[in-house]
């Protein structure tokens, strides 16, 4: 067990290195003087001259990516000339947003998918499960956006229930800042139950034809309790899966959600930075949604053991 | 069994393979789904070739007098010798003016052209490395490493980023949305060849000095058709998808081109009060992506029943 944690933590490094390669080379790809780019349009020449010398462009270009990807891995991603800041202060500011965001879309979203799946596995090809695998289809189709300003369009503009954008700090009392992530989250969630419901009607299919299945119900358990207990419990590997793989799905979808709900985080911010032509936060922004979403597939693969204890490295 | 009963089930298998695989197109072709999703791509396919046919206007005309009509609204044009032109506005006016039902045909051809481009191109690349990384190994190693990290990029995230360094414009538009694509491509055309190299016609052509360039074309690359029709088809949803979401973001192709992520951008400032700018481009994005879709997956079912089976 220690060996496999061991080699898989081994294996992850390879992968962050790439992409740090690749953030890192994002710069120097871009036509003309990292420093001036950096530095912006109406930079000074002794400003640029600063950049210069912080990010060590007259060394090798193998010396500036470790002069680099050290400072990053200290926190440190250099200052962003278009908001006045520190990149890392901007970052900060804007974590609790998009944290919030991911956390309530992915409860949300497993809670439907998962019973949803079940139950259309459990009555496959009736009119319940061709219901569920419509909307699967349908929510892969229509675009975070357009979903949307529907929702907006139906509860915050017509029946007036739910604000229509913003955001409040949880510090700033629970309902004002669950009122205001409903309709984002809800958003958000379409595409992510699709992918997770489709799984878990999948794998569901698959267990429920086991021998095991057959032996429960032929001892008389509770159908809820064969369905759960010995069907789900059993399903859930491939689930797991698919949620830490759709995370990059979420990831994509929360930039938009941000933007069409006025939410200020990290999402927001990449587009700020984007039309701003911001590199450093671009960068920073990038390599911390990448290796997030790598360390959480990486932890996804070592509780593997605590869903299912046949499973030995 | 004996080594020539292995043989005669091998052939006979080998045969009912010849024979079905004229079958299997037909049976896609058959598949309900590729129909219902066949058909809807045609129309618009259609729409995309004949816009300015259909009763359309010049999508980036701005009249300030017509700014924000309602759908149905009876507009004037001023015409160029002074007369003036009375038509209706079907899906109405944006707030510079523009009709909104013109825009929305005209940014079909966008869409389709970001689809198919991005499917071909990311499907290409994706092959030719694919091909190589799966039969050459120490070409392998590095390519799957580099394939690995650009696959911990959201794919969103690489696009928008790509775009940020390139500029906006249709071309690096479709680039920035190939590259997040290739990976996935060359991961499965990899698989495929791994499991193809070990096969005993492979053997038999390397036995004969076949050079390696044509035992990847003629032996190896066949294998790789059928899965490839169905991925591409779900690139190209994507790709229509991540255009649509680029373009509303601003970030895409240039706002003077009437695109369906555009119109909705243009549209997302007067939502409240006017809605139809973001409705009606978004139906037609919707029922689009949803065709390939759905299109994909009758594919899927009838060409890789292996794969329907897991998803």
């Amino acid at each position: 067990m220690l060996a496999f944690v061991v080699r898989r933590l081994l294996a992850t490094v390879p992968v962050l290195a790439m992409v740090a390669v690749f953030v890192f080379l994002m710069l120097r790809l871009t036509p003309g003087d990292p420093a001036a780019v950096i530095a912006g349009d109406n930079a000074m020449p002794d400003q640029v001259e600063a950049i210069r010398q912080k990010l060590g462009l007259d060394e090798p270009i193998v010396t500036q990516f470790f002069i680099w990807i050290g400072k990053a891995l200290q926190g440190d991603f250099g200052e962003s000339f278009f908001f006045k800041k520190t990149v890392a202060e901007l970052i900060a500011q804007r974590i609790e947003p998009t944290v919030a965001l991911a956390i309530v879309t992915l409860l949300l979203s497993v809670a439907i998918a998962v019973p949803l799946g079940v139950i259309a596995a459990y009555r496959q090809d009736s009119w319940v499960d061709r219901t569920v695998m419509a909307f699967s289809v349908m929510g892969f189709s229509v675009p975070v956006f357009v979903i949307g300003y529907l929702l907006i369009y139906v509860f915050a503009i017509q029946l007036g229930v739910l604000p229509v954008q913003g955001y409040r700090p949880i510090g700033q009392g629970l309902w004002p800042f669950f009122e205001r992530l409903i309709l984002p989250s809800f958003t958000l969630s379409v595409v992510f139950v699709a992918l997770i419901a489709r799984i878990t009607r999948a794998s569901m299919l698959e267990v429920m034809n086991e021998d095991y299945i057959r032996t429960a119900r032929a001892k008389g358990l509770p159908e809820r309790t064969v369905l759960l207990r010995h069907g789900l419990r059993n399903a859930a590997v491939p689930i797991v899966t698919v949620i830490g793989i759709g995370l990059a799905v979420l990831i994509g979808g929360v930039v938009v959600t941000e933007s069409v709900y006025g939410i200020p985080g990290l999402g927001r911010l990449t587009i700020d930075a984007v039309l701003g032509r911001d590199y450093p936060t671009i960068q920073a922004v990038i390599l911390l949604f990448s290796f997030a979403y790598v360390l959480i597939n990486l932890a996804i693969d070592l509780i593997y053991v605590l869903l299912d204890p046949r499973i030995r490295y | 069994m004996s080594a020539e009963a292995r043989i005669e089930v091998d052939f006979a298998a080998s045969a009912a393979a010849q024979v079905k695989r004229p079958s299997a197109i037909g049976r896609m072709l058959r598949h309900r789904s590729v129909i219902i999703g066949g058909v809807i791509l045609i129309v618009m396919l259609l729409i995309a070739l004949t816009a300015p046919l259909l009763g359309t206007m010049d999508p980036a005309r701005i009249d300030p007098t017509m700014r924000n009509k309602v759908p149905g609204t009876e507009v004037s044009l001023r015409q160029d010798d002074g007369s003036r032109l009375v038509r209706t506005a079907w899906l109405g006016t944006d707030s510079l003016g523009r009709d909104v039902y013109s825009r929305v045909l005209y940014g079909t051809r966008v869409s389709l052209i970001v689809g198919l481009s991005v499917a071909a191109i990311s499907v290409s690349i994706g092959l030719l490395i694919g091909l190589i990384a799966g039969y050459i190994r120490w070409v392998d190693a590095v390519v799957m490493r580099v394939m690995d990290g650009l696959m911990a990029i959201p794919g969103i995230l690489l696009a928008i980023a790509l775009v940020s360094l390139w500029g906006a414009g249709l071309g690096t538009v479709i680039i920035a949305i190939v590259v997040p694509e290739v990976p996935r491509v060359v991961r499965l055309v990899r698989s495929v060849v791994l499991t193809i190299r070990e096969e005993p016609y492979v053997e038999a052509a390397i036995s004969v000095g076949t050079p390696l360039p044509l035992i990847l074309v003629r032996h190896i690359m066949p294998n790789t058709v059928a899965p490839l029709i169905v991925q591409g088809t779900f690139i190209c949803a994507s790709a229509i998808l991540v255009e649509a979401i680029l373009s509303f973001l601003g970030i895409g192709i240039p706002t003077e081109i009437p695109t369906w992520g555009n119109i909705m951008a243009e549209g997302r400032t007067v939502f409240r009060v006017y809605p139809h700018n973001i409705l009606y481009p978004g139906i037609f994005l919707s029922l689009t992506v949803l065709a390939i879709n759905i299109m994909g997956d009758g594919m899927r079912d009838t060409l890789d029943p292996r794969m329907s089976k897991r998803v």
